[in-house]
């Protein structure tokens, strides 16, 4: 079975890295996901044009929990410059799964709101 | 019930599909698929206009499922609207029904209603600077005093006959007569969609205005949809599109529309969908309402109970836990885990279930539930599809938690 709950995915989600909230950030962002009811928080922190620091709160599903845990690993230390550069297709490339367009949502929820936050 | 599955053809292509998604939409027997296509290669001419026999012969056949789908709720034939769907029917509605009010516009809806029995009067009190009143639900999933939230100033009540996500078969023929009683000018408007479907269903029985459902999710083809509604209502209202096929008679100077029900059917209507919609309502009739509804609170019973064996506390069941007051959704959550994930992993063993809001976000908020998964039975379900989805949900825990 060519199952999207890859131990990656459920090692992150069981276990999501930057999971809460950051004390006195320098923004935060909601971002929504109507379809299915995922809602994800974020705290972040910059300094120098690059991101310090990033926390996440969520109560999403497995996919958007475990992007988010990813994710936010992965562009810790990255100027906001880069940051905006990343799309799609490095999103899925992390997460190493193909998705239905109606999970895409869920898996690229994260990124829309870290790009958000650095608005 | 026996074994219906042989009358679709989608489970010959797929033996081991588990479709529990009927409340989105009904699988389709062969007898709807047959008459669809006779039309398309048989007699798929236009209707009304033409003086050709293969005209006639699709005329005969549109006016002829008219006939049946009355036949089908107790109506009549000239009180049948032909729509798109129950959204359609709804708007049309509102359209129309806003003209005729003046002033504000004061209307009782419930928490249950499915978005398209929602937003329509949501927007018409807005703009009418009127007045939307929500009746609420217990702990039992069962409406709460709805006559108080209706009121001498209130034009209209938009309820739901079975809730799409609680599955609550809603009292409507007590909660008419007694809002009818109280307020005889109020106009009623029943949502049926998840009604006509699974229960016997009969106009005057209900005592409603109007009353509003889908071909889809009754085993008809997608695209067609009914309003039906008490003659002298449907010949007041305005017409809600305009063109072709709705008028008597067009000048640069006037107008005149034909009579209801043609009046509100512009333009070239859905022909193949309303010929092939009279092959779901006799399939249903041939088997029974009352067997259908039976067959199904069966099934949800059954499931209900097995979630409960299986999953114990960690399942909260949305909506009544008698079955015999409600219908054969069973919408859920299973803690610790997402709706979302549920379902996919569901799917990876051919189960079709449905995750989210169900387009009942006011009645999810109100639950205070972030989203469910829900499991509907019809006709074509058994117990082994009951069994395979509990199997299934085990599963897809294990490799959640």
């Amino acid at each position: 079975m060519d199952s999207l709950y890859k131990s990656i995915i459920l090692k992150n989600y069981r276990h999501p890295q930057n999971f809460g909230r950051l004390k006195n950030p320098d923004k935060t962002v909601q971002a929504n996901n109507e379809h299915c009811g995922d809602r994800i928080t974020l705290d972040v922190k910059l300094k120098n044009g690059r991101l310090k620091d990033i926390r996440f709160w969520s109560q999403g599903c497995a996919i958007s929990v475990a992007s988010a845990s990813i994710l936010t690993q992965a562009v810790k230390g990255k100027t906001t410059a880069e940051i905006f550069r990343l799309n799609k297709n490095f999103v899925l490339k992390k997460l190493g799964i193909k998705l239905s367009p109606n999970r895409l949502k869920c898996a690229l929820l994260p990124l829309e709101a870290i790009q958000k936050a650095l608005c | 019930m026996k074994n219906l599955k042989a009358d679709f053809p989608i489970f010959k292509r797929f033996p081991n599909l588990v479709y529990l998604d009927s409340t989105a939409t009904a699988l389709k027997p062969k007898p709807v698929i047959a008459k669809i296509n006779q039309y398309y290669r048989h007699y798929s001419a236009n209707i009304f206009r033409g003086i050709y026999d293969i005209s006639e012969k699709a005329t005969y056949e549109y006016e002829k499922s008219r006939k049946i789908i009355a036949k089908f709720i107790g109506g009549a034939p000239e009180e049948i609207v032909f729509t798109r769907n129950t959204t359609e029917s709804l708007n049309l509605l509102a359209a129309g029904l806003g003209q005729q009010f003046k002033g504000p516009v004061a209307i009782t809806t419930t928490i249950m209603e499915h978005h398209s029995n929602f937003l329509p009067w949501q927007r018409l009190v807005k703009k009418r600077h009127g007045r939307l009143s929500i009746i609420g639900i217990g702990q039992s999933g069962h409406l709460q005093k709805p006559l108080q939230f209706i009121n001498p100033d209130t034009k209209i009540l938009a309820i739901t006959y079975v809730s799409n996500v609680l599955g609550t078969v809603n009292d409507l023929p007590s909660i008419i007569k007694k809002a009818k009683k109280k307020y005889p000018k109020l106009i009623i408007i029943v949502d049926a969609a998840q009604a006509a479907p699974h229960l016997k269903l009969n106009v005057h029985r209900l005592g409603a205005d109007f009353v509003a459902f889908s071909g889809h999710k009754m085993l008809g083809p997608t695209g067609i949809g009914v309003l039906w509604g008490k003659k002298g209502l449907l010949e007041n209202l305005p017409p809600y599109q305009l063109g072709g096929e709705m008028v008597q008679s067009v000048s640069v100077a006037k107008t005149i529309f034909k009579p209801s029900p043609h009046r509100f059917e512009a333009g070239t209507p859905h022909i193949a969908g309303v010929i092939g919609l009279q092959k779901a309502a006799k399939y249903l009739q041939n088997i029974g309402l009352d067997k259908i509804h039976h067959h199904e609170q069966k099934l949800a019973k059954i499931a209900i109970h097995e979630l409960k064996k299986a999953f114990g506390n960690r399942v909260r069941i949305l909506g009544p836990k008698e079955s015999e007051k409600r219908a054969g959704v069973v919408a859920f959550n299973i803690a610790d885990t997402h709706p979302h994930d549920l379902a996919q992993i569901l799917n990876e063993q051919h189960i079709c279930v449905r995750a989210g809001y169900h387009c009942a976000q006011p009645l999810h908020q109100y639950l205070n539930a972030n989203a469910s998964l829900r499991a509907s039975f019809y006709i074509y379900n058994n117990e082994t599809d009951v069994v395979k989805l509990i199997a299934g949900l085990k599963r897809a825990v294990k490799i959640l938690t």
